[in-house]
């Protein structure tokens, strides 16, 4: 029961900052299907940053992870920014390059890493299992994970900064009519950019958390399975509201639990139901929530239409 | 008015897929650069042979055979998702019907021991049912195509994971070989393979792909029906307005894209060439690299099948590299560059259509 628990906390954490991230990119009018790839990104620059500190402490291995894995999330995002702010690009095209690119990239860089440092392991696999203990603190059974209180603050500020600052409100304001926003003096080219590089600092944390969550090493070839695009289905879930998008998070990260420890608990297991059925059951549930919801979906209006200053 | 060779479509196309490829080709080449400097001109050299690194002719025919057995499922792919693009609808779904398709005609093929035209027909319906899904919760519901193609992506996945986990081979999560369960499940490849040094895996799946992507070009450009699919993508109020069925519309061309890349999965499959692993974990890549395909090909059925060849050929070009020096997946970074260059596409054409109206004043 406290492994079902700490496993849903820890991949509702990670559903919750990416789907964040998606949240405030669509609210500036931009809609980020690369996620999944910022995520990889994240990923590879905290595992890197793990590897190579081994056996630093936690509170340094902690911070230093927390850092490198939003800037690499960062860092990605500026391709879909220029793309897509700059030049005006069709967003679902560089939203699925930037995935494709992501995991191809990374296998990349970690075989060349991996080869670099010993010239028979052409695997494209990083092991942190000395590193990984610093973000755990043993409360009896329950695995306390910093991670998840990372996750929580960002729910937090996220609806702080979404709905109490002048900053959000504008951010907002440009994925619903980035004209009328213009009008009134807000650069739309520059809350946009705002929007994205939120979500790659977001996607990019959700990324290390996702592949230190439950395993102590990682195969980049496999990219993140898909959390990615489970993290824009909680986005879309939660209404693109940053409350909804904790609980949506939660309930989601508690079928994906399921998945990993059903066969633990009696009842379940006697039911026989394969696991492949837990897996899918998120995608289902969200299937059935865009159709009932989407007749008058609460989407930011403007999303996915670039800006043109001289559009009427 | 006498319009300049810069001005028209179709050369705009092929000098911006000329310029994505080039500029693709040169960050691959950067990479290989920092990975291994000394070795790097003759690596890109070995991606971009491919086949032609045989020295033998024999050899070589044989192994442009096996480019071509995999070209064919991959302009299948980019068929559905520029058919579906020209009606206004982004088929990313196109992966999952790939893989509903690839479950169908297996499980035809091991468990049913169907011959191959009964699997090739399973494989078009489950692809056709799991794109009308998309179509009816788009024309229906209006839920966005993208997403709830992701969303039936990995559903598909898993169930056929699951399916096919009835007819794999016991010690390892592949599914069966044909040959040895039900060779009538096989494509007929018709002497195909004597042109390639016996390569038993050519199939009529290679012109059968190519007949679909002309047949394609024709039903879109001369026929009432593909006219009302493009006027239906240009503009949906101004197509309902003209009497068109917009949403019946939207529903039979992503039930056709479906089909398209369900028949997709058979022609690898069939073939033979490929077997299913019930325990991959993510959606094969084929539906996505047809999207880079499509691009590239500059939205043309025709100028598809070029693309998806190029494509096919610097992938299966990686597999040659020495692989204690460079990872293959050095031609997968090229393509995924390449597509995300193709977003620059549209820009670049409004640019040097701009530069020549300027020019004329």
């Amino acid at each position: 029961m406290i492994l079902l628990i700490q496993y849903t906390l820890i991949f509702a954490s990670v559903l919750s900052l990416v789907a964040l991230g998606g949240c405030f990119s669509e609210h500036s009018g931009v809609i980020n299907l690369g996620l999944e790839g910022v995520m990889v990104m994240g990923a590879l620059g905290g595992a890197l940053v793990m590897r190579a500190l081994g056996g630093a402490p936690a509170i340094v291995i902690v911070l230093a992870v927390l850092i490198i894995s939003a800037l690499s999330g960062m860092a990605y995002t500026l391709l879909l920014g220029v793309a897509s702010i700059n030049f005006k690009a069709d967003q679902t095209l560089v939203g699925t390059a930037m995935n494709i690119l992501a995991t191809a990239a990374a296998t990349v860089i970690v075989k060349a890493v991996n080869m670099a440092a010993n010239p028979d392991n052409v695997s494209s696999t990083i092991q942190y299992v000395q590193a990984k203990k610093a973000f755990i603190v043993k409360l009896g059974r329950f695995e306390f994970n910093w991670f998840m209180l990372v996750a929580l603050c960002a729910l937090i500020l996220a609806y702080i900064i979404l709905y109490k600052t002048k900053f959000g409100l504008r951010l907002m304001a440009c994925g619903e009519n980035p004209q009328a926003a213009d009008s009134v003096g807000i650069s739309v080219y520059r809350m946009r950019w705002a929007g994205v590089l939120i979500s790659g600092l977001l996607g990019g944390i959700g990324g290390i958390v996702y592949i230190t969550a439950g395993v102590s090493e990682w195969k980049f070839e496999t990219g993140v399975a898909g959390f990615g695009f489970l993290a824009l289905a909680v986005m879309i879930f939660g209404q693109w509201k940053p409350s909804g998008i904790g609980l949506a998070a939660l309930l989601f990260g508690f079928f994906r639990a399921l998945s990993n420890v059903y066969s633990g608990f009696g009842f379940l297991a006697a039911l026989n139901i394969p696991g492949t059925v837990y897996n899918i059951m998120p995608y289902v549930i969200s299937l059935l929530v865009l159709m009932f919801t989407s007749k008058n979906s609460r989407a930011p209006k403007a999303e996915g239409i670039p800006y043109d200053k001289s559009a009427r | 008015m006498k319009k300049s060779i810069f001005q028209n479509d179709a050369f705009q196309s092929i000098i911006a897929a000329i310029a994505c490829i080039v500029a693709g080709l040169l960050v691959g080449y950067l990479v290989l650069l920092a990975i291994h400097p000394a070795s790097a001109g003759e690596a890109i050299v070995t991606i971009l042979k491919n086949f032609l690194n045989y020295p033998s002719k024999p050899a070589a025919m044989k192994y442009l055979g096996n480019t071509l057995v995999k070209t064919a499922p991959l302009l299948m792919c980019a068929l559905s998702i520029n058919f579906c693009y020209k009606v206004g609808l982004f088929n990313i779904g196109a992966a999952g019907q790939y893989v509903v398709g690839a479950g169908a005609c297996l499980y035809a093929a091991l468990a049913l021991k169907m011959p191959w035209f009964v699997c090739l027909l399973c494989a078009l319906i489950a692809g056709g049912i799991w794109g009308t899904v998309v179509g009816l919760l788009k024309a229906y519901a209006n839920v966005n195509e993208v997403i709830s193609g992701i969303m039936l992506n990995w559903i598909g996945l898993y169930l056929v994971n699951m399916l096919l986990g009835g007819v794999k081979e016991q010690a390892s999560p592949y599914t069966l070989q044909i040959s040895s369960v039900n060779e009538k499940a096989l494509l007929p490849t018709l002497g195909l393979g004597t042109f390639f040094t016996n390569n038993k895996y050519v199939t009529i799946a290679v012109p059968l792909a190519v007949i679909t992507a002309i047949a394609i070009w024709i039903v879109l450009n001369f026929t009432k029906f593909g006219y009302e699919l493009r006027a239906t993508g240009l503009n949906k109020e101004a197509a309902r307005y003209a009497g068109m069925n917009e949403k019946r519309n939207i529903i039979l061309t992503l039930a056709i894209g479906g089909a398209l890349a369900g028949v997709a999965a058979a022609f690898l499959f069939l073939t033979g060439y490929e077997q299913w692993s019930t325990t991959q974990s993510s959606v094969p890549g084929m539906g996505f690299n047809g999207i880079a395909a499509t691009f590239l090909g500059g939205l043309s059925p025709l100028g598809t099948i070029f693309s998806s060849y190029f494509i096919q050929h610097i992938t299966s070009g990686g597999s040659y590299l020495d692989k204690n020096v460079y990872p293959s997946q050095i031609s997968d970074l090229i393509s995924a560059i390449i597509i995300y260059l193709c977003g620059f596409v549209l820009f670049f054409k409004y640019a040097m259509n701009r530069r020549y109206t300027i020019k004329r004043r």
